[in-house]
Order: C-alpha cells, then structure tokens, then sequence
C-alpha cells in the first residue's frame, strides 16, 4: 500500500493531494519509486494525455517494478534515472526549455517532490501551481538548523545528523526553499539525555 | 539629549547594563495582569518623548554594541543576512527610510545629504562617512539592506506582498526570539507563524494578515511582543541553540533575578513605497528581572502574568523548566495590590 | 483607508487635453515639498469637491515612480457615469487645490517574473506607462500589447512606441487590428507574468484565455476597478446606534455612511481591496452584490456587503457599524 494518511499538522507542512489531468500543452512529471502509481493512476484516467507527458522517474528500491507499466502508458518521453542527482540536469533542461502552460505533476517521496519542486519554482513556476501527490516512503529529508547539512531518508526521531553528529528532534516545520523539514538539537539544555527515537509517525 | 553609548557585550562575559534612564523606558509589554495573544497592533506614532515609542526607529545606549555584537554573529554565520533577487529594490526602500528617519530625528548623530541620487551618509557614532549612489548596488560596500541594517538596532525582514499574502523574502537576523531566517525564508505570513501554538485557531493570524495587507504607505504601525531569555543574550538563534540552551540550566533561586531577563521585543510595520513591499523592524529590547522589579506595578504584573500563563505558551517561549523559580523570585515583588491600566510606570 | 490615513494638499499645475476623451492632470504639493514614491500599478484616490457632494474616485498614477515632483493621472470622460470624470475634465483647473489620498498598490508587478507581459484596452495604459518606467529603470523585461480604438484615441501610444519600438504593440479596432492572444500566451518563457488592464470584457477574456492555455492563476494580473453602479434607494440601519441612513439612487452605501460622518474603512472604492467588508447583523431583501472581494459562498450567506459597490433591494439591512 503506497498511500500514507498524514495527521493533522502546522501549516508550514506540505498538503499533498491527487494528481489529476489539467489544460496545458505540454505536461512534465516527476516521480520516484511507487510515485510511479500516481502517475499509471493518471494515465489510466486520461490515456490521451499521455501522448504529451515527459516523465522523468526514479525507481529507486523499486527496481522495475514500475518501469514497464510506465512504457506501456506511453508517454511523448520517459526517462529512468539512478538517483535525482542524476535525472536533475535533465530536469532543469526541461524546465528552461518550457512556456507558459506546462503542467507540472510531482509523485513520491517528499524528498522527490520538493527537491523537484525547488527547481520548478527557481525556473519561474509559481509552487502552488505544481500539482504533487504522495506515495510510498514516509521517510523525511531533514536540514539540521545548527550545521544546515541535510540528512535523507530520516524515518526515526530523534535521529544523529549526518554531518555535525548532534541529536536532533524532526519538526513538522518544513521549508520549500531547502525542501526539508527542521531538525533541532534535543538535548542542548540537558547534554546526553537523549530518548529513544521512535518512527515519525509513531 | 546626548546618548552616552555602553561599551559592552551580549555573549560570553555579559558585561550588558541597562542604565537607569534606559530601565525607566523599558517597553514593558504588559497593559494588565494576564497575557494572551491579541492583533495588538496601534499606529506606529511617536508617543512619550524619551520612551522607545517617540522615534521612528530608537536610538538607545545599546547602539554602538549591539552593532558590535551583530558584526560578530555574521561574521561567524553570513546566512543570518539573506535577500532573494527579487527584493533588492525593497533593501533600497528600507535603505531610505532608515536614513531619512534618523538624520531627521537624530540630527546630532546622523546626516543625509541627497544631490539627486547622489548621497553622503554620515553615521557619527559608528564613524562611517559614505558617498553613494541610489539604486545602485555598486556603490554600496554591500547590498542597500544589509549596509543600512548593520547600522540598526534590531532584527528586519521584508515582506513581498502577493498573491495576497506576504512572503519573507528578504531579511538581517541577529537578534531573535529562536527562529532562523534561513530556513524560513521564502515562506508566507501563515508558514513562517506555523510553529507558534493556539494564535492559528484563534484566528489571529488571519486577522493579522488581513490587516497587514491593507497597510498604508505613510501609516506604519506597531505592536509589542515577548519572551524570557537566561543571560543578555541577543543572539538566541536555533543555529546555536546547542550552545545557549544549556545556560537554561545554570539558573538558582540566587541568581534568578540577575540572569533571567524580559525579552520585549518592538515589531514595527512599514509600507515600502518603491516595492509595495512591508518592512518589519523586530527591535529587541533586554531588562534584568532585578531591574525591572524596581518599576514596583512591573514587578507586580510580572508575577502575575507568568505565574497564570498557559503551559502551551510557557513552553513555546521556552521557559517552563524554569517558571516556578521565576515565579516564586517574583512573588516577593507582589503584595496582591491592584495595578494600574496601562503599560505605563505608576 | 480611514482617520489616520495621509493625504496629500495638492495644486493642479497642468492640465492637458490628451485627445477628444482624455484628459491629463498633474499635481504638486501645495507646500511646495516631494511626492511620496510609489510602485507601478499604484493609484491615488482624489477628493472631488462638487457643490455639497465629496466625490471620491480611484486613478492610476502613470507618472515616473521615482519623479518626488509630481503625481498625474489621466481621467477618461464618461458620460453615462456618475459625474467623478465629468467633474474632472469641467471644472478642474491649473491652480485648484485639491486632496489626493497616498499611493495605494492594488495592482504591482511581481518583482520575481522572468517577463512581464502586459496587455492593455483604452485607458487601462495608465498603470502600465508607470510600471513601464520602473522596469525600463531597473532593466526589467516586458512586453506590451495596447489596444485602442483609433489612433488619435490611442492615448500614449505613440509615445510608447517612439521610445519603445518593438516592445509596445499598438492594436485598431478601426483597423480591425487585434491581440492574437492565443498566439501570444502560447510562447511566453516559463516564469512570464501577465497583466491586463481595461475593460471588464477584455479582462475576463484575458483570463479565460490564459486559463484555457494552462497558465496559473498565480501568474495572471488584472486590474478593475468598478464604479459604483445607480440603484434603487434603500435603508440601511446601523446596528451600535440604530441609526438610519438612505442611501440614494446615485450614492452608494460607502458615500451615504461618509455623508452621514460615519468613519467608514475604505481603500480602493472599487470592490476590490476588501478594506470596507462590512458585517450584516439582519437583512430582509436581496442583496446587490458587485464587488470582486466576497466568494461566492460568502455572497450566498449573506452576511457580509462590500459598501463600496453593492446595493440592497428589501425591506430592511442592518450592518455591524
């Protein structure tokens, strides 16, 4: 089951809903491992779309799972990429190259969708625009607020940054700008009293 | 009047004091014995000559440190001062409406001369004498707001107005409440607020953005905020959060009174007229709750506020470890006699 | 607006016949001190005194941003309206001292636009030729496409195509010249910001089109600003005294409250601002709803009006003032 009902939260935190078809000449989504769904979901809805679709997907630890059932959907161009690092340059290609009307679709991760979004949002296209759907890994990428690394894939609070080493608690505050959520420092009034993390969604 | 400027530090050794004239001005933020948020905003005029309210933007006899203080903090940190592309028209617009302020209302201590664009800024107290040109970036040794606001007491951010709603593109943070710029800018009115609990169920946010919105050129306005900060520390930022935080613990029933301090902080809103966008100079004020208590209706009211505030706010202001030392050192500044309206010193 | 708000004590010092329909004023300060500045897409809001009557009008400021010497506006003569600009082009006249309220934005560029694409019908051009001077000085890139009837009605047009060539397009009606939008909207790099100015039709037809060619709403401005509509007169009670107040064919509620000294908030006049939004505490009628402010839910309660522009029909209102 890729879908994950998040709880009620602060308003700085990410809404995400489902994608759906919208008017425009030129359709570009982004997608990594069972994002893929959202997009096959899509298609499916509106075939004809597809013929105008650049899809770019991540498998991620899916594999081909996916893959094949996206080549079916047929879409103008498809990519598989690696890792987003990999399929970035591709992306900020695409995004230069378009006009006004592009749609743009973001599937997946959070991670996915607001690294993703950060480089639609410096090509000019306003963030409330991007249509972004949720599936598979809750897991978070996370900006430690003292050293500004930025840990993946943080499924725990507390959890040790990846950079600096400190013990950080995950905020649901959540930037677009760094496309990460808040990691603060947990026991920086009581230095080594940490407790035991437990998953984000526990 | 001459303003005798402290030397003095805001870190490490805390050599920070409040002279009596400055304890009498202090903007206690309290109007009655309870505390709750509010849209408290009033027009920013200039009211009680001598208090922080007189002037455009306060001049005090923290000046010439608290700029020494703010060099240091960006020194080690550059992120405390960040402007997205766009808002560098809006940096010229608080450049000029700094300026223009003091020199008028601190004639002594500042002089603008304008030829056109052409301007000669003399900054007295910090010994700067610079020539420019307007809306020129290049001519300025850094961008217009982080020139000008290395010259001001206080945090500022500028707010993009669109979309009907304001955007923190744009801001120098040095000296604030425990929140880091870079991380929320860019973020809207509601986001960069989202932390802050029961003000969004209250509506007040709503409220507050809509009235921001409609903010008139020529028309700033005003309102008081607060929290309690162990040590004068200006810099509480969550960047060193793992450093400041342990002092929390360094506080005894003691030292109480000369450690913990009020933090007030004098938010100001102005339209920007060039940009359409709203500056809002966040001006943080420190008293010593030794101090303060010799106002005896603060010492009073203090205790009373903190003694019933809800624990949700105790905790967000990020002093509920502390409360019933507070508290109870503050008890003994209150003999249950009825204070009077009003911010105001009796 | 309301108390505490700043005007300006202005003196006309020019006023020029633009063409048969426009005329252009220009004010200074009557102390002879600067203007305020402003950003492009701003207005002013100016105190007609005509006889007993405060009128109270909405212009685009289409002067230089950073000129501190001068306002001006320019004032299309309507003669179905209510008299504002009929008021404008008879009686005023170089050395008339009037008030005109500070430079208040409904209508800014988004400094983050890559391109702004302007397109303009008949004397909507005038926030376009002050936000024209602000991104020519600032290196900012635009386009505009400016609609006009004929050319000797086409105010500015030659002007901005003298000093602009090929970034100002310049359509006839009497040519049969027009925007090709579709073509237009379909090519603009990602990151273009649109922007329309004239009237109600082409508004709407902007925004339809750009709709329909995908492009966020985020990315399409407009300006309109309505004039208060005549209506039938009506009755409005105030719920804190129980006043009444008529409010008579050629008024609307906004200038009843003002003519019955009720200090009233208001910005733009025009339904759009929001800054009058009024409680209604009971109604029995129907309400007039005209503003662009209210959704359309709210409309359907009926507990809010927007004075500045709705009317009520009905036998009784009560407002919360």
């Amino acid at each position: 089951m890729s879908r994950f009902q998040f709880p009620k939260s602060i308003q700085s935190r990410p809404v995400y809903g489902t994608l759906s078809a919208r008017t425009g000449k030129a359709h570009l989504m982004v997608a990594d491992a069972e994002g893929a769904e959202a997009i096959l979901d899509l298609a499916a809805a509106e075939p004809a779309l597809m013929a105008r679709v650049h899809v770019i997907y991540i498998p991620k630890d899916t594999g081909t799972t996916y893959v094949e059932r996206l080549r079916a959907a047929a879409p103008a161009q498809l990519y598989v990429g690696p890792s987003f690092a990999a399929a970035q340059p591709r992306l900020r290609k695409a995004l230069a190259d378009a006009h006004m009307g592009l749609q743009i679709y973001l599937a997946g991760t959070e991670g996915l969708i607001g690294l993703a979004m950060q480089d639609a949002i410096a090509a000019g296209f306003p963030d409330g625009a991007i249509q972004t759907e949720h599936r598979g890994s809750v897991a978070r990428r996370v900006q430690c607020v003292h050293c500004k690394g930025i840990t993946e894939d943080v499924s725990q609070s507390p959890f040790v940054c990846a950079h600096c080493g400190l013990n950080l608690f995950v905020r649901d505050h959540y930037s677009r700008r760094h496309a990460a959520f808040q990691g603060v420092c947990i026991d920086a009034e009581d230095p080594g009293e940490v407790p035991a993390s437990e998953g984000l969604y526990q | 009047m001459t303003i005798q400027f402290n030397d003095e530090t805001f870190y490490d050794d805390y050599t920070f004091r409040n002279s009596e004239w400055a304890i009498r001005r202090f903007p206690f933020p309290f109007h009655e014995d309870s505390y709750m948020y509010s849209v408290n905003l009033e027009p920013h005029l200039s009211l009680r000559p001598g208090s922080v309210f007189e002037k455009t933007f306060d001049v005090d006899e923290h000046y010439v440190s608290e700029m020494r203080d703010r060099a240091r903090v960006l020194a080690e940190d550059p992120l405390r001062c960040q402007s997205l592309p766009h808002m560098t028209l809006a940096g010229w617009d608080l450049l000029e409406l700094i300026m223009d302020a003091k020199a008028r209302e601190y004639p002594d201590l500042f002089e603008l001369h304008r030829d056109g664009d052409r301007w000669h800024w003399i900054n007295k107290p910090l010994g700067i004498d610079q020539t420019f040109t307007f809306l020129d970036e290049t001519t300025l040794p850094c961008g217009p707001m982080e020139y000008i606001t290395r010259q001001a007491q206080g945090d500022f951010a500028l707010l993009d107005h669109r979309d009907d709603n304001l955007w923190m593109d744009a801001g120098m943070v040095t000296t604030q409440a425990d929140w880091s710029l870079d991380f929320d800018i860019g973020m809207n009115f509601y986001e960069w607020h989202a932390p802050v609990p029961k003000a969004h169920e209250m509506g007040v946010f709503q409220r507050a953005l809509k009235f921001l919105l409609n903010l008139q050129q020529g028309a700033p306005v005003r309102r008081l905020n607060w929290t309690m900060t162990v040590n004068p520390l200006l810099d509480t930022s969550p960047e060193n959060y793992h450093k400041w935080g342990v002092q929390k613990t360094s506080v005894t029933p003691e030292n109480v009174g000369s450690k913990y301090h009020l933090r007030v902080e004098l938010q100001t809103l102005f339209r920007l007229p060039r940009s359409n966008a709203l500056a809002f100079p966040i001006r943080c004020y420190l008293i010593r709750l030794e101090d303060l208590a010799t106002v005896p209706k603060w010492g009073r009211r203090l205790h009373r506020v903190l003694r019933d505030l809800p624990e949700e706010l105790a905790t967000y202001k990020g002093f509920i470890r502390n409360r019933p030392m507070i508290v109870d050192y503050l008890s003994q500044f209150d003999d249950g006699a009825e204070t009077s309206p009003g911010i105001w010193p009796d | 607006m309301s108390a505490g708000t700043r005007k300006l004590d202005v003196t006309v010092t020019e006023v020029v016949e633009v063409n048969d329909l426009v005329k252009r004023f220009r004010f200074e300060r009557s102390d002879g001190g600067e203007m305020p500045t402003f950003s492009g897409g701003a207005h002013t809001v100016v105190e007609m005194k005509d006889g007993d009557i405060t009128r109270l009008n909405p212009y685009s400021l289409m002067s230089d941003p950073r000129d501190r010497k001068c306002f001006t506006i320019s004032v299309r003569r309507d003669e179905t309206g209510r008299g504002g600009s009929l008021f404008m082009h008879r009686n005023v006249k170089p050395g008339d001292r009037m008030t005109l309220s500070f430079p208040v934005n409904l209508f800014s560029l988004d400094l983050r636009a890559k391109k702004h694409l302007m397109i303009a019908g008949g004397i909507g051009i005038t926030p376009f030729l002050a936000q024209i001077r602000q991104l020519d000085a600032t290196n900012g890139h635009f386009e505009l496409h400016y609609s006009v009837r004929t050319a000797a009605l086409g105010s500015y047009a030659e002007e901005l195509k003298a000093q602009y060539t090929d970034r100002v397009h310049v359509y006839h009606d009497d040519r049969k010249e027009a925007i090709d939008l579709a073509a237009l909207l379909d090519g603009q790099p990602l990151g273009t910001h649109l922007y329309v100015c004239g009237p109600k039709g082409m508004i709407d037809w902007v925004c339809r089109t750009a709709e329909a060619h995908g492009w966020p709403s985020e990315a399409v401005h407009y300006e309109e600003f309505l004039a208060p509509q005549s209506g039938k007169p009506f009755t409005v009670t105030l719920a804190s005294s129980g006043r009444k107040i008529e409010v008579g064919e050629h008024q609307s509620m906004l200038e009843a409250l003002e003519a019955a000294g009720v200090d009233a908030p208001y910005l733009c006049r025009g339904g759009a601002c929001g800054q009058c939004e009024t409680d209604v505490v009971s109604h029995d009628g129907n309400f007039v709803h005209r503003d662009h402010w209210l959704t359309d839910d709210q409309k359907a309660c009926g507990n809010k009006i927007m004075p500045c522009v709705s009317r009520f029909e009905g036998r009784s209102l009560v407002i919360d003032r």
